[in-house]
């Protein structure tokens, strides 16, 4: 299991994938909206989307859990 | 006469406005989220009021509860600063109807000059040279490859409502075109309501040159020079200087006239920007302008003594400029630096706690500020915290000082983009001033995420 952080604070801006999906490493899973600017968070590893723990719209904390990966 | 202004803004630009009211006897309010509640142009201000959530919708761009503040601070003009609603025509309007100034145009230049497609037409009609492209928006895809033969590969596709490089793409052939032209119509119309699009020539090697004007209500006109901003990513400055190391006295010249020419043809009034431009052989083209101060006027206020936001709130006012173009003159260089909350080599956003704000002070030293020493930095806004900007005799003075200054700043708890801004102004081909606007990109690339 691989849980993928937020590496700064910022608002979700997109989710890309949805439960049930299967990804590759690197692959991006939401876009954060962070002083104007998208930045996109990736799996870091391949595997299936278990969880995901935020919504378009949250605000999020570096550190915080976006999504689970089974892989 | 003003006698109280309420700034509809934040940062450093908030408590620009705010020291100048101060200088001419005008009283101040400040408007502020939840989230700049300690920021220190708050603390400056005689008044301030909370406006709201952090989010800019619900405060900074929240025009009832804005204009409700205004209403009941009993000011009688507001400054929008730069962003914002800064070249916002209905924003204007409403301040209009309620009887507060906006210091700025007047509503119509400002949608004349916001829409793109309008301005390239004002400006054709002025004389004023603008780069080969397209006069109306483009309907289609498949109609914007069939006007790119004419034009001739590179092409920069264009939103007309675009702002800040969105909706905007370098474009190399009919295919990148067609794919191009879909996804920024679609990002242009989220992002300002409006998708219409158009082609110009993409300039190569261009330089961005921009003259600054002043216009009074009387019909007079004067610029106060140019600044160099080639240095950018992403389509925003990083450093600019006053005057440009590049250009001769002859351009110089025109340009200041093209620009005077084509706030003329408009009937501009207040501050404003004319951007161009320049290729190898210094021809010169309209970019756009800003109908606004700028982030980057205190190069020239550095290098011709003039305070820019006195001289917006003098023509507010209603007077007349006190200089014809033959009394303006401007001695020495000044060079700004942005300094952003950003990681050197990602360019990744660096939000978080300042613990330690030091900037070296000096004669020639000036620092325009949003944050202090033990502050938080939130992700909510631009990251742009400070600016630093040094003058001296020459460009080489004012370079060393910049130097000097930056290896001496000392700001922790955060990431930001001194390092690189360190090797901008080491690098030899800034030193030699021949840059263009593909100077970071070309060198300074950030490294990508493994």
């Amino acid at each position: 299991m691989n849980e993928v952080k937020a590496m700064m604070a910022g608002n979700v801006w997109k989710i890309v994938v949805a439960v049930g999906d299967t990804v590759e490493e690197d692959q991006d899973i939401v876009i954060l909206e962070s002083m104007k600017m998208e930045i996109p968070i990736a799996a870091e590893e391949s595997g299936v989307v278990k969880e995901i723990k935020v919504q378009e719209g949250d605000f999020v904390n570096e550190g915080d859990i976006i999504a689970i990966i089974e892989s | 006469m003003i006698s109280k202004i309420l700034i509809a803004n934040r940062g450093e630009i908030a408590a620009r406005i705010i020291r100048t009211c101060k200088e001419m006897g005008i009283q101040t309010v400040a408007i502020y989220s939840e989230a700049d509640k300690d920021a220190p142009y708050v603390e400056m201000a005689d008044e301030a009021y909370l406006i709201g959530p952090p989010q800019v919708k619900e405060s900074y761009l929240n025009v009832d509860k804005i204009i409700e503040t205004a209403t009941e601070s009993n000011v009688d003009a507001i400054h929008p600063g730069y962003g914002f609603f800064s070249e916002n025509g209905k924003f204007a309007k409403e301040c209009e109807k309620i009887g507060i100034r906006f210091i700025g145009p007047t509503s119509h230049v400002m949608d004349m000059m916001g829409n793109k497609i309008e301005a390239r037409k004002a400006m054709k009609a002025a004389n004023v040279p603008i780069v080969p492209g397209t006069e109306d928006a483009i309907p289609t895809a498949e109609e914007a490859v069939e006007i790119a033969k004419h034009i001739g590969y590179p092409i920069m596709l264009k939103a007309s409502a675009g702002g800040g490089g969105i909706g905007m793409q370098v474009v190399n052939n009919d295919e990148e075109l067609q794919k191009a032209f879909q996804s920024n119509a679609k990002r242009a119309e989220m992002f300002f309501g409006d998708g219409s699009m158009f082609l110009e020539k993409k300039i190569e090697q261009a330089r961005h040159v921009e003259i600054q004007l002043l216009a009074d209500r009387h019909g007079n006109v004067v610029h106060l020079f140019e600044r160099e901003c080639s240095i950018q990513r992403r389509n925003q400055k990083v450093l600019e200087e006053a005057p440009s190391p590049y250009i001769s006295d002859e351009t110089r010249l025109k340009m200041g006239q093209a620009a005077v020419d084509a706030a003329k043809s408009i009937g501009y009034t207040n501050a404003g920007t004319v951007e161009f431009l320049v290729d190898r052989e210094e021809n010169f083209y309209f970019l756009e302008m800003n109908t606004r101060i700028q982030v980057e006027h205190p190069v020239t206020e550095e290098i011709t003594g003039i305070d820019i936001v006195k001289e917006q709130i003098n023509i507010a006012n209603g007077k007349e400029l006190a200089w014809k173009q033959e009394d303006l003159s401007y001695n020495g260089h000044a060079i700004e630096a942005r300094i952003y909350a950003e990681d050197p080599k990602t360019f990744f956003p660096s939000p978080g706690h300042i613990k330690e704000f030091d900037v070296p002070k000096g004669r020639n030293i000036r620092l325009e500020t949003a944050v202090k020493s033990n502050y938080q930095v939130t992700p909510f806004y631009d990251p742009m915290i400070s600016k630093l900007i040094v003058t001296g005799q020459t460009r080489e003075d004012a370079i060393s000082l910049l130097k000097e200054t930056l290896e001496h700043t000392s700001i922790k708890g955060i990431k930001t983009n001194i390092p690189l801004l360190l090797e901008i102004i080491n690098h030899e081909q800034f030193l030699s001033g021949n840059t263009t606007t593909t100077f970071i990109e070309e060198h300074f690339s950030p490294i990508k995420k493994k």
